[in-house]
């Protein structure tokens, strides 16, 4: 072996001629598409991007099925359509993505972090005012949700998952329809039971139970699935060297669960970071930066966008754009620290 | 792993390849005989039955372990080794649907006794388990350590017992420099001496080993046979293997169970040299010599 000289290579991948024929494949499936919409009435993009599909499929099935016979044909319309699949899924979050930066670029402006609406009206110019009292309000209310949910959640699931009392069933079942309740159900339930009979008056506390209702369920469920994939073998090495159940959880099916419980808390917070009924119904807006959770209304930044758009001024719905913008950079950001953080625990 | 000190692998050499599987029963039985040593009391099981759900898995199981010995437990798979001792340091109770019935002493004292503290128990009947399962967040340091932390039990001086666990589990001179690497970075057969080092931290009485080696590669598995003839001066240990080679090398006495479909019996127990030689009955024979399982 060691006087010959071999090159690593990869006979798996396509060769150019294959390469070729795939290219060669879809000119020839867009020839057709466009001869088709020329000679029959179909017209418009959506039309061509239906014949295209369809002419795809025809021709790499006739294609597989001369060379390689109907099994491997049959296979490529799988193939197809899944990689269909993937595209009308994919083409609608860029465009909503694409959109949001294109509305939003004329209000973004580093303003934006440091002011807030107190003394502007929506009719004001773009430089004036900012979102800071929904960052801070946000934060504020999102914080205290995350305050009453993380452990609760993550009792909840160790309860499922470690203790399996006689409650788990249906203990399991509330979380999952609780997972299902419609945000401004979470709103309502606040409103009737703590905001009229007891506090009398909106708030960013009220506003922080209203999304920890949201938050509980996702943080439970999320931690539920963590902790089963951790094996059953550490529970049982832990039980046997003399720790009780609640020691063996702590010091070990926990830290070993680390990483994904991380995950799942992020994910809890890009689930609420977003909602807006429950916030309107409870949180009672405001323009002023409020550092209280206690006392007075609070904005936030759902709250901020769906007032602008509902002042309808131009400058008000630029505004909103740019909030839009903001909020969805954030929960962006918790997204790719929970699939980074995830990541890292795997690699272990 | 394999630049260990040299008489080890000598020493291993030597016990690798045995003429016959008697001709190391005999030489094991040379070694100790019931009774020679100073022997505690030990560990007892009195008729020992456990069901999962309504399903009876074994039925009336007595056998005695002397302190200071090396018990084999062999047989088919299915035929309730594994439950068996699981029953001895009440493991068994911790899955679901489980059930038993009978006696296990230690020392004298029925550890299934209520108001019995199972945390104690679990501190003197140690485990080693078939897949080597070193706990994922901590260190090698930590693993060993941690029967300590879970128990919540004080040392002296902690450096001196890592050292002495992990010396006599025989992996002392392959992590000496890298004590606060994970235990997820060792080899399968260094993580299972982890797991053997981890258990002796809180100075077991008795450990028991459930196949311990059926997931290493020969080498690995020659060293922790090794380990055990090392530990068996100070503690009882009772091993499951499907491994009739390894019974024979490191065992005083063995027991063979068998199940007929139904629930798994012990069909004789003795000194291993004579289970090997000259079994009382046939379906041991059959067995150790390899005619069925």
């Amino acid at each position: 072996m060691s006087n010959l000289t071999l090159k690593p290579t990869k006979p798996w991948k396509r060769t150019p001629k294959q390469q070729l024929l795939i290219a060669v494949n879809l000119l020839v499936a867009a020839a057709i598409s466009f001869v088709i919409v020329l000679v029959t009435p179909m017209k418009g993009k959506l039309a061509y991007l239906l014949l295209f599909f369809i002419s795809t499929i025809i021709v790499n099935f006739a294609e597989n099925y001369f060379k390689s016979g109907i099994a491997a044909a049959k296979d490529s319309i799988a193939t197809s359509f899944a990689t269909a699949g993937l595209i009308i899924v994919i083409v609608p979050i860029f465009s909503i993505l694409f959109t949001i930066f294109e509305r939003g670029r004329a209000g973004l402006n580093f303003g934006l972090f440091l002011h807030d609406m107190k003394s502007n009206g929506p009719n004001d110019p773009l430089g004036q005012g900012g979102l800071l009292h929904a960052l801070v309000g946000s934060g504020i209310m999102v914080g205290i949700a995350l305050l009453i949910s993380l452990p609760i959640g993550i009792l909840t699931a160790i309860y499922l998952t470690e203790i399996k009392g006689i409650f788990s069933r249906p203990i399991k079942f509330l979380v999952q329809a609780m997972s299902g309740v419609p945000s401004i159900v979470a709103g309502l339930f606040i409103l009737s039971a703590v905001v009229f009979p007891i506090t009398k008056s909106s708030s960013g506390l009220m506003g922080g139970l209203a999304l920890s209702i949201l938050m509980i369920p996702t943080i439970a469920r999320t931690s539920e699935e963590v902790l089963l994939l951790i094996p059953n073998d550490l529970r049982e090495a832990g039980i046997a060297l003399g720790g009780t159940q609640w020691r063996t959880i702590s010091l070990i099916v926990v830290p070993a669960a680390k990483s994904g419980l991380i995950t799942a808390t992020i994910l809890g917070l890009a689930r609420v970071a977003g909602e807006t009924a429950p916030l309107i119904l409870v949180s009672g807006g405001g323009d002023a930066v409020n550092p209280n959770p206690f006392h007075s209304p609070m904005g936030s930044l759902p709250f901020y966008i769906w007032k602008g758009f509902t002042f309808g001024t131009p400058e008000s719905i630029a505004r909103s754009w740019a909030g839009i913008f903001v909020l969805l950079s954030i929960i962006f950001l918790l997204f790719i620290a929970a699939r980074t953080l995830s990541g890292s625990g795997e690699k272990k | 792993m394999n630049n260990s000190n040299q008489d080890g692998n000598d020493d291993m050499e030597t016990k690798a390849t045995p003429s016959s599987l008697s001709d190391v029963a005999n030489a094991n039985k040379a070694r100790k005989q019931p009774g020679s040593g100073a022997l505690g009391v030990g560990l007892e099981a009195r008729s020992i039955h456990a069901w999962f759900g309504d399903k009876l898995v074994i039925r009336d199981i007595s056998l005695d372990f002397w302190s200071g010995t090396v018990t084999a437990l062999i047989g088919p798979s299915g035929c309730g080794k594994s439950t068996f001792i699981r029953t001895l340091n009440r493991m068994h109770e911790f899955i679901p649907g489980a059930a038993m019935a009978g006696e296990v002493l230690l020392n004298g004292q029925d550890i299934y006794e209520q108001g019995t503290d199972v945390t104690k128990i679990r501190l003197k009947v140690g485990m080693v388990f078939q897949k080597p399962n070193p706990f994922p967040s901590m260190t090698i340091a930590d693993n060993v350590l941690a029967g300590l932390k879970l128990a919540q039990l004080k040392t002296q001086n902690k450096d001196d017992l890592l050292e002495e666990c992990l010396e006599r589990a025989g992996l002392w001179n392959e992590v000496k420099d890298r004590l606060s690497a994970y235990g997820g970075s060792l080899s399968g057969g260094q993580q299972q001496r982890l797991c053997i080092a981890r258990s002796l931290a809180v100075r077991p009485e008795v450990l028991l080993m459930d196949e311990p080696c059926s997931a290493l590669d020969p080498g690995s598995t020659l060293k922790i046979e090794e380990t055990i003839q090392h530990l068996s001066s100070t503690m009882t240990i009772i091993i499951v293997t499907h491994n009739m080679q390894q019974a024979a090398r490191v065992s005083d006495y063995t027991g063979f169970f068998l199940s007929d479909g139904g629930p798994g019996e012990l069909v004789e127990v003795g000194p291993t040299s004579e289970i090997f030689s000259r079994p009382k009955d046939i379906r041991t024979e059959n067995y150790v010599t390899g005619r069925f399982g």
